[in-house]
């Protein structure tokens, strides 16, 4: 693996980070009025080498646009994303109106890489398997000619896959190997950071764990750095060292992934995991469920003060004013909340 | 046909078939339930296993053609929902048999208001005046949980959000207090705390109601919390069912435990590695001989790549489709 950087630092420290949307406002695209959507607000996290972090959230939180600004797929309009020592989301320039990577970002593309959730979408129908996974191949140089192949072939045993199917087309697979052709996109460029948004959810049950164990596995040999974005808390815990819950484009509580588990601290962590069904009837009558009233609000109209005040059981008048800073509260847990002590 | 007295809904050896170029494909192939009164019936299965088109065909919303039922019989009250024509079918849909569906976006009309598309159900089923039928449905949209229902109900589906659009769909499906419910993965588009909510709403309408409900998912931790019993498909057949104590408690088919056991949890250690079920669902159009799960199955025999098993019974109310599974009755 290409790991230049001492193995001390972390791979990966976000700081701050913010991405705004612009949208159009009450009058419809026709007018020029117009919003801004804080879809991230303010999110801080490091991440080891080796280290695989969950993010976890509901639909709207902010945890995918989290992951594509990261890989600056999406430019943070704000906050500093440090990418082995050097400050990647500085690697932009300015074309006419538009911006674009600079020379620096294209060459860390071979380090950064991204699983998507839709394997029926993220596959272009029209590409063999051999032509899909040469493509990035062709695109840095790596390999050519016999060489391309065999390195293909690698690729597709690394997955898990038969060797034989890269003549075959995306439709003639079922969705849990497509998710392994996408993976093995991903690794062609032995990469050492990948940020995984979603990869299981489109995928059956019996073959959602197939997938996990292919990622733990990888995630060993490989040495990889895994964000593994999802709003499976079960599956996240499962995978993850540490876990990062969001609401409402913020960070809410950051801890070890049993920590989260056993001794949730904000009132949304502890929700979020109260919802979460266990495959056990007679656990499941004894539970104590908090139902949380109430949905997530609009980040067109994020609320004053603690984002989560709204639906919170608890929530206090200095819910409602002051927005509440991530503190840590015991080494590697940290929580955004008032009530906590 | 009124020996059956308890059971609200009773299926036997139904089986849907689609005639389609490739073939034919058998998505429901011999399946028996029933439903008795105020219960819940959990399907679960992964995605084509048949537990919608078993929904479906109930319903009689599978189109024949493509679709052909080549046995099967369904006994709701003194009637065989299969032989009866359209037209006495939709009198009984909407009214005494409901259902709601996964994607509540694509199942509400998007040119109409909410109080067009919930007065009609009563206009239609009960004869109800506009002014009557109105207050109806608000009093239900009340009744779902959804905030100023007098206002919202002239507003249109996507002024809804998604779990406000599947609160419409209960409403919907609930106006006329049908015996049977079927849920086709009512939760699966919704997040886990908004899942919550709804599969509370459920319980305690079913309760007010006395509505049966046959709730269709994927989901094992949702069967667990919310049915009585469960039934478990696998290429268009109940390969287990029984009471969901006992279904999971003591899994007996070799598919069941596979499920159990490959599905994360919050409430156990970390494991190293989840166990998986190795393989790939079959493709119904080329379905293996003898048991359809041999090939991916770890006990599997010469007889299960044969003869397809017979079920054995466990006790009175557990079965499963399986050779290695002792009957102790």
């Amino acid at each position: 693996m290409n790991t230049p950087g001492k193995p001390d630092t972390p791979l990966l420290d976000v700081s701050d980070l913010a991405v705004q949307f612009r949208v159009p406002g009450r009058g419809g695209i026709f007018y020029r009025d117009s919003t801004d959507v804080k879809a991230v607000n303010g999110v801080s996290f490091s991440m080891a080498r080796g280290e695989t972090l969950g993010l976890v959230g509901e639909s709207g939180c902010g945890k995918s646009t989290t992951g594509r600004a990261v890989l600056q797929l999406l430019r943070p309009t704000g906050g500093r994303v440090v990418f082995d020592d050097e400050p990647i989301h500085e690697f932009w320039k300015k074309k006419g109106q538009k911006w674009v990577w600079d020379h620096r970002l294209l060459d860390l593309r071979r380090r950064m890489q991204m699983i998507f959730q839709d394997p029926f979408a993220s596959l272009n129908p029209r590409m063999t398997v051999e032509t899909i996974l040469s493509e990035p191949l062709r695109n840095f140089d790596v390999v050519q000619g016999a060489e391309q192949r065999e390195k293909i072939q690698h690729l597709l045993m690394t997955v898990g896959m038969d060797p034989r199917c890269m003549r075959r087309y995306p439709h003639e697979f079922s969705g849990g190997q497509r998710q392994r052709i996408g993976i093995a996109r991903a690794l062609a460029l032995g990469p050492d950071f990948i940020v995984a948004d979603e990869p299981i959810s489109a995928l059956d049950v019996s073959i959602q764990a197939q997938i996990m164990n292919l990622l733990s596995e990888l995630r060993e040999n490989l040495g990889l750095t895994l964000l593994f974005i999802a709003h499976d808390l079960a599956a996240i815990r499962h995978v993850s060292d540490r876990i990062a819950v969001m609401y409402l484009g913020q960070i809410v509580e950051l801890a070890d992934a049993q920590t989260i588990v056993d001794r949730p601290q904000h009132p949304y962590t502890q929700a979020l995991l109260s919802a979460v069904p266990i495959p056990d009837p007679t656990q499941e009558q004894s539970r104590r469920r908090t139902v949380l009233s109430g949905e997530m609000p609009s980040p067109i109209h994020p609320p004053s003060g603690c984002p989560f005040h709204t639906r919170c059981p608890l929530s206090e008048e200095r819910c409602r004013s002051d927005v509440p800073r991530m503190r840590t509260i015991e080494t590697g847990h940290q929580v955004a909340c008032h009530l906590v002590e | 046909m009124t020996t059956h007295s308890e059971n609200v809904l009773e299926v036997c050896d139904l089986r849907t078939h689609f005639r389609t170029d490739d073939g034919i494909v058998k998505a429901v192939d011999g399946v028996s339930f029933s439903v008795k009164r105020g219960e819940t019936l959990g399907i679960v299965g992964e995605s084509g296993s048949g537990k919608s088109v078993t929904c479906l065909s109930a319903m009689q919303l599978v189109p024949r053609p493509p679709a052909f039922h080549p046995s099967g019989e369904i006994h709701f009250g003194d009637t065989n929902l299969l032989s009866l024509p359209e037209y006495e079918i939709e009198k009984l849909r909407g009214k005494r048999l409901a259902m709601i569906f996964q994607d509540p976006l694509t199942s509400l009309n998007p040119y109409l208001t909410i109080a067009r598309q919930l007065t009609e159900v009563l206009e239609v089923h009960q004869g109800d005046t506009p002014t009557v039928a109105r207050r109806t449905s608000i009093e239900m949209l009340e009744r779902v949980g959804i905030p100023d229902a007098a206002e919202r109900i002239d507003q249109h589906p996507h002024q809804f959000s998604g779990g406000m659009r599947q609160r419409v769909m209960i409403a919907m499906a609930l106006l006329c207090g049908p015996e049977v419910l079927f849920a086709d993965e009512p939760t699966t588009a919704l997040d886990v705390t908004i899942q919550a909510q709804i599969l509370e709403l459920i319980k305690d309408l079913q309760t007010a109601i006395g509505t049966a409900v046959v709730l269709v998912t994927h989901d094992l931790g949702v069967v667990a919390g919310t049915t009585d019993r469960v039934a478990v498909m696998y290429a268009g057949k109940i390969v287990e069912e029984g009471t969901t104590a006992e279904v999971f408690a003591n899994p007996q088919h070799p598919y069941t435990r596979g499920l159990l056991e490959s599905m994360p949890r919050i409430d156990t250690p970390i494991q190293k590695s989840l166990y998986a079920i190795p393989g790939l669902p079959p493709d119904l159009g080329n379905l293996p001989t003898g048991c359809s799960f041999h090939p991916r199955c770890e006990l599997a025999t010469d007889q299960c790549r044969k003869t397809y098993p017979d079920r054995k019974t466990l006790s009175s109310t557990h079965r499963a489709a399986c050779w290695e599974v002792e009957a102790t009755e």
